[in-house]
């Protein structure tokens, strides 16, 4: 076979075109924004969702989440409890840090130590440890106080550090206020993760690369990451139109619609885990903020459940947040472990007489007053529901004074006090809660609902004060039973004691919305992490 | 003239003191830092000692002498927030202020002097006219606006510059620079105009009625009875004699370009201080934004008192009484 001279160019030519392509094609960047930076690249620098989302791309936990946030084994393969207060950890052999060291059991008890020492923020994971050893290269053995179920839950945001990095830069404890010390894990990280940090510009930049010698088989299929923090959200949005990144992380709820009409751009919205929910201050003998003297009516169930009845949320989803929002009858949402499906049906709504008739019935046929307290800068829409409730509630007869502010005065009149428990000056309240430590129903049902009592770390959110000794008694007992079908039995039991006593109103889970060019495929768990290693550029 | 320099000096320290008071005490007021330092299951106690050992304590007049010695040595601490040291955060990105604010000062003046020189020779003249109604705009929109608009118009529907951040830079020892890198000259265009376009009209107008005003006089009217050209009458004679209130303006709004910039480096996720500024805000991360307030502080001393010397250098009726009147503007 013969070529002529122009033939064996053209076809030279060809070649070079693709390998030219094959190399463009390759080289996969994937550029996103937030509103703001990483605070730190220290993983135990904060305990807040987007430092521990971001450093788990580096740094991975004994335990991780896949998409549907079930618990799986990352850089441990096998886990359990040999007695009720023994867990043991089997390790991921062959496992190399990302500077070639080798992972073992000294760099987990290492981690464990340094994230429950002095600097770190993340010591609430180990209330319940007593000591972590090694027991051989492979294998680790944590001894608690009190049987813990959710242990190997709680630990999967936990990012495991390497000893000897640590020790070699001085990093061995996490940064230290108090000295005055950077600490050089501060803007330098090195993990077992899917990607290294390639360049750390605080506030500007941060750019990771995948990692080549990466234990497990990539699902995505980047080369470089680059995050910038964009705080301006109108900016956010023309850069993601314009093309100057791929993917923002937070969109403003206004700018929704726009996005989904641009035909390069596509819209992720789906449930978040926390639960937007009202309360009410059960425990006071006499309301703070109402025109009853000498009695609370919010201790009368039928009150309760006349408010809860009259408010109706599929309006509030319609109106208020266009379509964003998912509607729950549950402190819990799905996806936590512990959800009970069956019982995730709203009471139906009560026509306005039937709901004054009930009020009346509680010794209340004028209805009453009551302040009510909102922030305006926390959850999606919070002022507007707040208004809407108002409404909704004025129709039966409950003058609701309402106070919208921000988050920090919000918080600072609604919390319970840290020191001594007592309840704070709010009588009627909006607030969110996602069991975001543990994903599971526990942590809801010992901070929200069980009674408060500093001493043994119970109800310390549980802002109203709601008590049900019958509900304690549950609570408890579910807090240390390792048998997963009793368990469940009994998490059933107490959510249907919460749901009689209408002990809160839940309201909706909001919509976490996310935009992206057309040609990004990603997942979008429902606890807003953001794993890098689910992302795949077309 | 070293006397003068000298006084200024002082004058300086003593706003320094000011500033530092002044941004001391009102973040006293900000929220407690220790919240935001912590994780919401810190016990009380650990919080109290945190509390202890970082001097929150103490009484205010010790805390502002103990910020004042540390701030005098150039020390302002960890910030709150990401446990880095201030100075170096505030170092990192000081480069990325001045070159955007050095380039919108620049803009201003080179756009906005001739256009003030051409409107105040032409005041009838339509394009005058036209150039009056168009720079009412560089006032009257917040900065913001027009920072959003432009990047609509260049960004999203022409593509020719990017939407934010700084594009490409370059490093020379601690300072890092656009202007050696087109993607990092091409970052610059945007967000200058942006910073820029409310002193340019503020310049034109000024310079346009200085203008009108030393037209009228009689040196210009002996200029041209003796035949000099139109050329060196308008620039050697006119403008020479209008440039004394456009420099102390110039200086001031030089300033003033550094210190809020913070709006347009917020729009353009432009990695300067006043961005750091605002993220420590929401933190209370108070060395940082202590730190902040006194370098602006320090800034607008310093730019006072080059402003004050270039007096000596254009007014030469200065030079000669120089020591006694300065600083009696």
């Amino acid at each position: 076979m013969t070529f002529s001279l122009r033939q064996s160019l053209a076809m030279m030519a060809l070649a070079f075109a693709c390998v030219a392509s094959a190399t463009t094609v390759d080289a996969k960047t994937f550029r996103w924004a937030n509103s703001g930076d990483v605070s730190s690249m220290d993983p135990y620098a904060r305990q807040e969702t987007f430092l521990l989302t971001f450093t788990a791309n580096i740094y991975e936990g004994l335990t991780r989440r896949d998409k549907d946030l079930k618990l799986e084994p990352a850089l441990a393969v096998k886990w359990g409890q040999t007695d009720p207060t023994h867990w043991y950890f089997d390790l991921r052999p062959n496992v190399k840090f990302s500077d070639g060291t080798p992972f073992t059991a000294d760099d987990v008890v290492f981690s464990i130590n340094r994230a429950n020492g002095p600097g770190s923020n993340l010591n609430g994971n180990f209330s319940t440890m007593k000591s972590i050893k090694k027991v051989n290269d492979l294998r680790v053995e944590v001894e608690t106080i009190v049987p813990d179920p959710l242990l190997a839950d709680k630990w999967s945001s936990i990012g495991i550090m390497s000893k000897a990095w640590c020790e070699k830069n001085n990093a061995v404890h996490a940064a230290d206020m108090i000295k005055n010390e950077e600490n050089y894990a501060t803007r330098n990280a090195m993990g077992t993760g899917p990607f290294v940090l390639k360049e750390r510009r605080a506030g500007e930049k941060t750019v990771l690369v995948a990692n080549p010698n990466w234990w497990d088989k990539p699902v995505h299929n980047l080369t470089e990451v680059i995050f910038t923090p964009v705080p301006n959200a109108a900016t956010r949005v023309a850069a993601l139109k314009a093309g100057d990144i791929d993917m923002t992380y937070e969109v403003p709820p206004a700018d929704t619609e726009n996005l989904k009409r641009d035909p390069n751009i596509k819209v992720l919205e789906g449930p978040e885990t926390r639960v937007v929910y009202l309360g009410f201050d059960e425990e006071r003998d006499e309301l703070v903020e109402s025109n009853i003297k000498g009695k609370n009516p919010f201790k009368d169930k039928r009150v309760r459940e006349a408010m809860y009845r009259s408010i109706d949320i599929e309006a509030i989803k319609r109106t208020v947040m266009r379509g964003q929002s998912f509607p729950t009858a549950l402190m819990v949402a799905r996806g936590i472990n512990g959800y009970t499906a069956d019982l995730d049906k709203r009471p139906s709504l009560l026509k306005p007489e039937e709901a004054k008739k009930m009020l009346a019935d509680a010794g209340y046929p004028d209805g009453f007053e009551v302040g009510m307290d909102c922030p305006n800068d926390r959850y999606v829409n919070d002022e507007k529901i707040c208004q809407a409730v108002v409404s909704m509630l004025a129709k039966i007869g409950v003058k609701v004074n309402l106070r919208a502010q921000t988050r920090n005065l919000f918080f600072a009149k609604i919390l319970r006090s840290t020191s001594d428990g007592k309840p704070n000056k709010t009588s009627f309240f909006m607030l969110g809660w996602s069991p975001a430590t543990t994903y599971d129903v526990h942590n809801v049902f010992e901070q929200l609902l069980q009674t408060p009592d500093i001493k043994r770390k119970k109800g310390l959110y549980n802002v109203g004060g709601y008590s049900n000794p019958k509900f304690d008694e549950l609570a408890d007992k579910i807090e240390v039973e390792t048998d997963k079908a009793k368990r469940d039995a009994m998490i059933h039991e107490a959510t249907k004691i919460y749901l009689d006593d209408y002990a809160y109103i839940p309201l909706h889970q909001q919509a976490l919305v996310w935009a992206m060019r057309k040609n990004v495929d990603l997942v979008q768990p429902a606890d807003n992490t953001f794993p890098l290693r689910f992302v795949n550029v077309k | 003239m070293l006397a003068f320099i000298l006084r200024r000096l002082m004058q300086s320290v003593a706003v320094l003191l000011a500033v530092g008071l002044v941004s001391f005490s009102l973040f006293r007021y900000v929220g407690d830092p220790i919240n935001a330092m912590v994780g919401q299951d810190t016990p009380a106690v650990e919080r109290e000692a945190l509390r202890v050992k970082l001097g929150l304590n103490d009484p205010a007049p010790i805390q502002f002498v103990r910020f004042i010695a540390n701030a005098a040595h150039g020390q302002f601490g960890l910030s709150y927030r990401t446990a880095e040291p201030v100075s170096r955060m505030i170092l990192e990105r000081l480069p990325a202020t001045l070159e955007l604010s050095f380039c919108a000062a620049l803009f201003a003046l080179l756009v906005g002097i001739p256009m003030g020189v051409y409107t105040g020779l032409y005041p009838r003249h339509w394009t005058s006219r036209l150039l009056q109604a168009v720079s009412l705009i560089g006032v009257s929109l917040p900065t913001f606006l027009i920072g959003i608009l432009l990047i609509l118009f260049f960004s999203v529907i022409l593509r020719w510059l990017p939407s934010f951040g700084r594009g490409e830079t370059v490093t020379i020892g601690w300072w890092t620079t656009n202007f050696l890198r087109w993607k990092g000259l091409e970052a610059l265009i945007l967000p200058s105009i942006t910073l820029g376009l409310f002193q340019l009209t503020l310049l034109m107008r000024l310079v346009r009625s200085e203008m009108l005003e030393v037209m009228r006089t009689d040196y210009i009217k002996f200029a041209r009875a003796r035949g000099l050209t139109n050329r060196a009458i308008n620039f050697g004679h006119a403008l020479k004699n209008t440039l004394v209130p456009v420099i102390t303006v110039t200086g001031l709004q030089l300033g003033s370009l550094i210190a809020f910039a913070i709006v347009t480096e917020t729009v353009f996720a432009w990695p300067g201080v006043g961005q750091l500024f605002i993220q420590s805000v929401q933190f209370s991360d108070i060395p940082v934004m202590a730190a902040y307030l006194m370098l602006i502080g320090l800034f607008f001393v310093i730019i006072n008192l080059v402003v004050d010397l270039l007096y000596f250098v254009v007014d030469p009726r200065l030079r000669g009484q120089m020591g006694r009147r300065a600083g009696a503007h």
